[in-house]
């Protein structure tokens, strides 16, 4: 051991090993990076959607909308989890991080494949969005480019488990893994599910874009592909609720309810979140209604029960904490003294709100069978997944960022105030995009479509109703709304990282890690230590919510078309 | 010993869980029975369930088949395009054609008739999504999709595309015509 370089953080007395601490670092800061950049698309986006602004013209919004998808929903995404796995692995179990020469590979070859595949997309060529359905053919760059960036991601997920299997073996830990590393063990594994279909699609569709094969079936690509693209999203879920329980671990020094609860709800994650993927499917032809129903409640709803648990246990554990600290009053007085004004609890606070409400709900009722038909392709599929991996995840990882940098970086955070106020602006926004988009899906307008208006058709055209011009507008405005958000919290990081105050080894003014609720805290409320009334009454609200719109959903059906 | 350490009894599995939890994990599995049960349910008594009836086809042959089928019931032609205006018979087959950049014929049916369609695209992925009635399709090349429609309003209706099909997605709308 004496060859690796360790440190002692003196704030949190976290180790970090100097290989995996630059990796972080280096991962992370792409990461931000590439949320700037997709971001900025992201406002192209929204102004041309706003059909009184209409910003860009078709060719070019085509254009953005592929590279504003690509850059957010992968680059950002998956550089910050890689980031989030070396910290789950290397500083929680204390251990050396396994072979840094490869990660440092794996991190090359990531940021290779992100720069082609901007530089490609920018050229134009590649307007295929980030699905690419064939037979719409892209620039061959297009699909090796994400090849090598998915090749740098297994690296770092192969480097993740080797420092399990070093941690293990050289004893740095005790007993079983903390809770945070067991569920971003849980991120890894649905990750080389992904990454692994994602080649099993993407490399045919290369050499079919070089002429070396044939011809791609357009469902089998369909079915795959969605192995690849909704798994992708579900390594998010599981390292947003592996940040959500490390928040809560952090600000308030909870534990979970029960262990044996939160872990078998991440296992369930493996076993049926990702085969869920044909959800993506219930419209399409040649696939029957059985593995329709089957891929959607067996495999789905038992996913959604994962959510479900988490959504108690991760509340839940926070008022069991803030109880055993003195907050016992009433239902409520336990949250009403949650530190509000600090970015990391309120970003993670509005970060499972809105993937519950707004996200969590809306798409369970539209991977019911029937009820898809209704959405498919609208821009409700959209709006639902802003809330789900925007408000829900990219929230999360900024919360933990607000903490994570002062720690990793030694810089204290700068621009504080600005920084108390930026959750709530964009998770305010980012609802608004959510609850828009959904709306205006709602009225059938279509996901991916430059001009509602129809100018340019020679005079066959469709009247949308005024409300969905407006839900377009307003969807317009909170992106506005969002990015400056999501600006603020780029401008805090980065200002963070080059103007912070230097740290050193002082202690920081505030302490940054509140001190484990210890078992005499819990057991001093008597035999319920972890009577969780107040979550159980948000839980409930929450329960009657879901049930309701589903219901209404299902009405909404009845009185369309009959369709057999 | 938080979630960041590892678990406080070793041996985690065998603590027993707070029944507040169990209060939930079993409304919320039960939910989940609830919604497994609601689609094959919807499939006895609901009238809204897409069929998957689907045939392997080729751009030429369901082209020609369209066509035939534009030529025996065409009753006139009429929109910018001029295009053909096809009144099939109630309870029998209709085809569309999905192509760069439109939906082709027109077609004109009768509120409270039921009808087979056949929908299939000559080129790239379309997205079949009829207004204001919200029904959303996907439309695949090389695959003859064969479900039934039974319109229950009159009026003119608007097949547009939400599958993004290249430069000119946006063009893309067609008409169905909804008499009484």
């Amino acid at each position: 051991m004496t060859n690796h370089i360790f440190r002692t953080c003196p704030d949190t007395g976290l180790k970090f090993h100097d290989s995996a601490e630059k990796l972080m670092k280096a991962n992370a800061v792409a990461a931000v990076v590439f949320l700037l950049v997709g971001g900025f698309y992201g406002l192209l986006v929204g102004l041309t959607r706003w059909q009184a602004v209409h910003l860009l013209p078709a060719d070019d919004f085509y254009m953005v909308l592929t590279a504003h998808g690509i850059n957010v929903l992968i680059f950002w995404m998956i550089f910050f989890e890689i980031a989030i796995l070396y910290f789950c692995s290397s500083v929680l179990l204390k251990c050396r991080l396994a072979t840094p020469r490869w990660a440092w590979l794996g991190f090359a070859l990531m940021l290779i494949g992100a720069i082609a595949n901007n530089v490609v997309v920018l050229q134009g060529s590649s307007s295929v969005m980030m699905t690419s359905y064939v037979p719409l053919e892209a620039h061959p760059m297009f699909y090796l480019s994400l090849i090598l960036f998915a090749v740098g991601a297994l690296i770092g997920c192969f480097v993740f488990f080797g420092t399990l299997v070093i941690a293990k073996a050289e004893k740095t830990y005790e007993g079983s893994v903390p809770l945070v590393t067991f569920g971003a063990i849980t991120a890894a594994v649905i990750a080389v599910f992904t990454i692994v279909s994602g080649a099993i699609i993407l490399l045919p569709t290369f050499l079919w874009s070089v002429g070396l094969v044939g011809e791609i079936d357009t469902l089998a690509y369909r079915l795959i592909w969605w192995a690849f693209g909704h798994s992708s999203q579900q390594i998010n879920v599981a390292a947003h609720v592996s940040v959500w329980y490390a928040i809560t671990a952090v600000v308030f020094g909870a534990r979970p309810l029960s262990e044996k609860v939160s872990r078998t709800a991440f296992l369930m994650y493996i076993l049926f979140l990702q085969l869920a993927s044909v959800h993506h499917l219930l419209a399409d032809p040649g696939v029957s209604s059985n593995f329709k129903m089957f891929n959607t409640s067996y495999a789905m709803y038992l996913a959604v029960m994962a959510s479900m648990v988490h959504g108690l246990t991760v509340p839940g554990s926070i008022e069991a904490a803030q109880r055993a600290r003195g907050h016992t009053a009433g239902l409520f007085t336990w949250l009403r003294k949650a530190p509000w004004g600090n970015p990391t609890f309120s970003g993670m606070f509005i970060s499972l709100v809105g993937f519950g409400f707004l996200g969590g709900i809306t798409g369970v009722v539209m991977g019911a069978e029937q009820i898809n038909v209704l959405v498919h392709n609208t821009l409700y599929v959209p709006g639902h997944f802003h809330a789900t991996v925007v408000l829900g995840s990219t929230l999360a990882f900024m919360a933990l960022t607000y903490w994570l940098v002062p720690v990793l970086f030694r810089r204290e955070l700068v621009l504080k105030g600005l920084a108390r106020w930026q959750p709530y602006l964009f998770g305010l926004g980012m609802s608004g995009v959510a609850l828009f988009l959904m709306g205006a899906g709602t009225l059938g307008v279509p996901r991916r479509h430059w001009d509602i208006g129809f100018a340019g058709t020679g005079g066959i055209t469709h009247e949308f109703p005024a409300a969905a011009y407006t839900m377009l507008a307003l969807n317009g405005m909170s992106v506005i709304l969002a990015v400056i958000g999501g600006a603020a919290f780029c401008v805090i990081i980065v200002g963070t990282l080059l103007f912070g105050k230097k740290l050193g080894d002082e202690k920081m003014a505030q302490p940054c890690i509140v001190a484990p609720v210890t078992d005499e805290e819990y057991n001093a409320n008597g035999g319920s230590a972890f009577a969780i009334p107040g979550t159980l009454v948000l839980a409930m609200v929450f329960f009657v919510s879901f049930a309701l719109y589903y219901f209404i959903n299902w009405k909404y059906l009845a009185e369309t078309w009959g369709i057999a | 010993m938080s979630s960041l350490s590892p678990p406080v009894k070793k041996l985690w599995w065998n603590e027993p869980i707070h029944k507040s939890e169990l209060m939930w994990i079993s409304l919320v599995f039960v939910w989940g029975l609830i919604m497994t049960f609601m689609m094959p349910y919807w499939h006895v008594v609901g009238k809204q369930n897409l069929g998957t009836e689907t045939y392997k086809t080729t751009p030429k042959a369901f082209q020609a088949s369209a066509e035939a089928f534009v030529e025996q019931y065409t009753v006139r032609n009429e929109g910018p395009r001029n295009y053909p205006v096809v009144a099939p018979p109630a309870g029998g087959d209709v085809y569309m054609i999905a192509r760069l950049w439109d939906w082709w014929p027109i077609l004109e049916l009768k509120k409270g008739e039921s009808y087979r369609f056949h929908l299939s695209s000559l080129d790239w992925q379309h997205g079949f999504s009829l207004q204001p009635a919200n029904i959303n399709i996907q439309v695949l090349p090389n695959y003859e999709h064969v479900f039934t429609l039974t319109p229950n309003a009159s009026g003119e209706y608007s097949v547009i595309c939400n599958e993004y099909c290249g430069i000119g997605h946006h063009l893309m709308i067609g008409k169905i015509l909804v008499v009484d």
